[in-house]
């Protein structure tokens, strides 16, 4: 087969579908969105397969796991925080077990490129008790897929592939494998899903008892390596995922590598670190995201005897995202020759708003109808409209996780803020901003919210949303919103007065109020344009 | 043979389509490449750089270190100056002359050029007025491309052939504006 030049999301998805993949479902969200993009392109074209976007990760994950339950392959892909949503399924999967491979992609995102947070999904795999693989580059990310499903089937439960926003938005050469032909279907239920105490007791030990066979197979796994160098029993290096790429670079110039393990699945090979550890005095840790192998090697008391570095103690940055750079100042290699640069008032680009882009209409008027109070609060979402917080609108004071705007508005409201104010867009809105508004529509709580309607998922490329235009304004009234206090406006600079006024009397009314602004994104109204030419 | 790249620009500058280019072309000559990108929220009109790593060897870091890239190409100046600090002692230095300005406090455009000019090796171009000559501005990415490509490891029959592919769909009326916007900046680079 061809070789074909892939992104590391893409890596993952085509191995998925040579694999025999029946159905993958996933949320966008950076850096994991491309993952479902190329699934999607995928399914119709060869050994047909349902590819979707979901409602949120969570429905992302139980669809997935119905499809294993039937006996099939099912992938689901999100951000790292994006687990957090699917954390309920995801621990009671590995307790219920998989049927067909069911195999969930985590893309982390250190140095928070476009994330509120770095959390590291190990921990999560470790939590739940599942393997977890952790590619390298993109040919890992391939083959890792295809392993993946396999071991899925052989231990029966969820298998973990954590990538990393530099694998997942790289792109190289990929060498495929013939495709495999999806699974057959599977009826059959037994008490082993049904997680009743009397069956999760039974189950849970299943799962603990297995726990030494996850290690034996992390121990053999082809996909670590560990090289002795016989004549340096000083510094050893144990290196993860892409880090172990940035600890290679460091040495193709000559100067002598020491002995070094590639680790690349988890539960930690325990083995191999032994082989390692016992061979020197000395042994530098480098991971992505957090000190999760050197935690586990050298828990509260160390290893006797040994030096036990990495970012715990200062040998590496414990936050932020790592680089070849930084990983030589770590592993005490001369610095690399430097360019003297002059003195230069060089201005930040940050991200923002398109021109054009309705949430800066709305902002706009956002802003002057606030005006007439001394005090508000703005309590902001997840997407495109989250960079109201920068210059020049300032117009939102939080952004925590999806859909908490609405509760947060709650909440806030009954601390006794007035105007308590939600700002969400359709996506994030029908994700998790739906269920807080039945709560605030039952109580008729004194808040605001303003849904901000671009019919688009914008910020991770355009994705399409389940809940936008007529259908939002039903939904909104079915749950018992006020029919006279749900306002649409059309967010444009010609209406600016009148939305300002519109707004105004929603949130000097003293009870539940949601305006939706609704206008498309200008970034698809020009893709649309485009494909339409 | 290897060859470090930093490419930059602004969002929506079209820094990925020379990625592009430049991608299948080494995949054609047998190199090894990686090539990080960025996308989501940075790419909102903000700074955007890809490292771009080709090779006879194999690749292993995503990212360029600090200090080791061959080449910096950049479709805006301000955006080149960012990254000098990649830029090995001997490296060249590709660029627009030409600001995209989107933001208020963007530097005097001789401090800019000026800081360009502390690089021994360099190629400056007008892109835009290149660009508009091909026929459209939004061609300057495949100036700088032209420009770029008498400096690359790579053979311009090979980008040729991946600028077509990349324009292919979109018909060939743009596959030749594009190309035209490569020999623009081809012909500005060699004249030096």
């Amino acid at each position: 087969m061809k070789q074909e030049v892939l992104l590391g999301d893409e890596a993952v998805a085509l191995g998925a579908v040579h694999a025999g993949l029946s159905g993958g479902y996933s949320y966008p969200g950076t850096p994991a969105s491309e993952i479902m993009e190329y699934l999607i392109k995928a399914s119709t074209r060869e050994n047909k397969f349902v590819a979707s976007w979901s409602v949120n990760e969570k429905v992302a994950y139980e669809e997935a796991l119905g499809v294993s339950y039937a006996g099939k392959r099912a992938l689901v892909s999100m951000k790292h925080v994006g687990l957090n949503v699917a954390a309920d399924p995801f621990m009671n999967s590995a307790i219920t077990g998989a049927n067909g491979g069911l195999v969930v992609v985590v893309a982390d995102d250190p140095g928070m490129h476009s994330s509120q947070n770095e959390q590291d999904s190990r921990y999560f795999a470790e939590f739940a008790k599942v393997f977890c693989f952790e590619p390298s580059n993109h040919q890992e990310a391939y083959d890792m897929t295809r392993e993946s499903f396999e071991l899925s089937e052989k231990l029966g439960i969820p298998v973990m592939i954590r990538m990393v926003t530099r694998l997942s938005h790289s792109r190289s050469r990929v060498q495929p494998r013939p495709p495999k032909q999806q699974n057959p279907l599977k009826y059959g239920v037994d008490t082993d899903w049904i997680l009743l105490p009397v069956h999760a007791r039974r189950r849970f030990k299943l799962l603990v008892d297995k726990q030494r066979d996850l290690i034996s197979i992390s121990n053999r796994s082809e996909f670590n390596s560990l090289q002795i160098n016989p004549k340096n029993t000083i510094l050893g290096i144990i290196a993860s995922g892409i880090a172990a790429n940035y600890v290679i670079e460091n040495y193709t110039d000559g100067h002598e590598q020491p002995s070094f393990l590639k680790m690349t699945t988890y539960p930690i090979p325990e083995d191999l670190v032994k082989k390692l550890v016992v061979h020197v005095d000395t042994v530098l840790i480098v991971e992505e995201g957090y000190p999760f192998i050197e935690k586990n090697i050298s828990g509260v008391f160390g290893v006797a005897g040994k030096n036990i570095h990495g970012k715990l103690t200062g040998h590496l940055p414990s936050t932020g995202e790592l680089s070849p750079g930084i990983v030589r100042q770590g592993l005490g290699l001369d610095a690399l020759p430097k360019r003297e640069i002059a003195d230069f008032p060089m201005a930040a680009r940050p991200p923002q708003l398109c021109q054009g882009c309705s949430h800066a209409d709305t902002y706009r008027a956002l802003n002057e109808a606030l005006e007439s109070y001394s005090e508000s609060n703005v309590f902001s979402d997840i997407g495109c409209y989250t960079l109201g917080a920068l210059p020049p609108y300032n117009a939102i004071q939080s952004c925590v996780c999806m859909g908490a705007s609405v509760s947060m508005a709650k909440g806030g409201a009954e601390a006794g803020v007035y105007p308590s104010v939600a700002v969400i867009g359709d996506s994030t809105f029908a994700h998790s901003g739906l269920t807080p508004l039945l709560a605030a529509a039952a109580a008729n709580t004194n808040m605001t919210v303003f849904i901000l309607d671009n019919s688009t998922v914008a910020m991770t490329g355009g994705q399409p949303t389940f809940l936008s235009g007529e259908k939002l304004a039903k939904v909104i009234e079915g749950i018992g919103v006020a029919k006279e206090h749900t306002r649409t406006i059309l967010p444009l600079p010609k209406n600016h007065d009148k939305n300002v006024l519109i707004m105004k009397q929603e949130l000097d009314y003293q009870g539940l109020s949601v305006v939706i602004a609704a206008r498309e994104c200008v970034q698809q109204a020009r893709k649309i344009k485009r494909s339409k030419t | 043979m290897k060859q470090d790249i930093i490419l930059a620009g602004v969002g929506g500058q079209g820094i990925l389509s020379i990625a592009f280019v430049i991608d299948n072309a080494a995949l054609k000559q047998g190199l090894d490449f990686k090539q990080a990108e960025v996308h989501g929220m940075a790419q909102r009109g903000g700074a955007v750089q890809s490292h771009l790593r080709i090779s006879d060897q194999p690749v292993f870091s995503d990212l360029i270190p600090k200090g080791a890239a061959d080449m910096i190409l950049s479709v805006e100046p301000m955006e080149c100056v960012r990254y000098l600090d990649y830029l090995s002692p001997e490296g060249i230095v590709i660029t627009s002359r030409s600001p995209f300005v989107n933001i208020l406090d963007y530097p005097d455009i001789d401090k800019v050029l000026g800081a360009i000019e502390t690089v021994a090796n360099r190629v400056i171009v007008d892109s835009d007025k290149l660009a508009k000559e091909a026929g459209s501005p939004k061609t300057q990415n495949m100036v700088m491309l032209g420009a770029a490509s008498p400096h690359l490891i790579l053979e311009e029959a090979n980008l040729r052939e991946f600028i077509r592919v990349l324009f292919a769909l979109r018909g060939e009326k743009m596959v030749e504006m594009n190309l035209k916007a490569f020999d623009l900046g081809r012909t500005a680079a060699n004249k030096g």
